[in-house]
């Protein structure tokens, strides 16, 4: 089967409109009936990755491609890329400045949360060339839509 | 119970998301850190929280919440209004602190498998 795949764009430092990418892709997900514990998965991956993107990234776009056994999640920006992947994958490394802090982002739980909830992650950047983060949820009994 | 009996209950003042006070609270939940609270917010709870700005809704949208309350006397974003009544989530706000109401709203059974 072919899959369905559908883009919405990340804006770099627009809070304006941080978050309605992920927002965008649970409504999809939820009009599909996908199972809500997948979809709450999902969902934490597109926000934190989202977030990323809008801090410390720069414009992209967030990804579903949605396959009958799968359901891709990406997360790409143009960024400045990630120094050292392995590091920002630790718990509570962070390079949040004091504004973001502020705003209760920054504990460093972003990657590793992405990490945990998804089946798969791979995340690939280098230095001032972006960053694409994909994620893999296999379709498991009970999450395809009835 | 509903959002609104709790915001008759409390008095709270209601900020925004007139259309969402029907949502149904099952649960409770009290932090900061916006990650944190994406990762372990419970379905349909209500959120006791001291940030004002605009990125609590699209957390509250994604953890499918309640309704926000904002604690400490502090105040919500103007943007955070428009966007909360955009999404139809509740902003409610009241003069206590988080550890009060967190306390009174467990007692109502608020979260509380085994209310008094």
């Amino acid at each position: 089967m072919a899959g369905l795949v559908k883009s919405f764009n990340i804006k770099a430092r627009d809070f304006n409109h941080a978050g309605e990418a992920s927002i965008s892709v649970q409504s999809l997900l939820k009009s599909m009936n996908y199972n809500p514990k997948l979809i709450r998965r999902i969902a934490i991956c597109g926000y934190e990755g989202e977030m990323n993107a809008v801090m410390h990234g720069g414009d992209g776009f967030l990804r579903i491609e949605i396959d009958s056994d799968k359901l891709v999640l990406e997360v790409s920006d143009s960024g400045q890329g990630i120094e050292d992947i392995e590091l920002a994958m630790q718990a509570g490394y962070s390079t949040a400045n004091d504004d973001y802090r502020e705003m209760g982002f920054g504990a460093g739980m972003g990657l590793p949360n992405m990490k945990k909830n998804a089946d798969q992650i791979i995340v690939e950047s280098e230095k001032g060339q972006g960053t694409q983060v994909r994620m893999i949820f296999f379709i498991k009994e009970g999450d395809m839509p009835a | 119970m509903q959002v609104k009996e709790l915001v008759e209950r409390f008095g709270f003042e209601v900020k925004a998301g007139n259309n969402g006070l029907d949502r149904q609270i099952k649960d409770g939940y009290c932090g900061d850190l916006l990650s944190e609270i994406m990762a372990n917010a419970p379905q349909g709870c209500v959120w006791l929280t001291i940030q004002g700005h605009q990125n609590i809704v699209a957390v509250a949208v994604l953890r499918e919440m309640a309704a926000i309350i904002i604690t400490g006397g502090q105040t919500p974003d103007e943007e955070t209004l428009q966007k909360a009544n955009q999404e139809n989530i509740p902003i409610l706000l009241g003069s206590h602190s988080a550890y009060q109401l967190a306390g009174r709203l467990y007692a109502l059974g608020v979260g509380n498998p085994q209310p008094e």
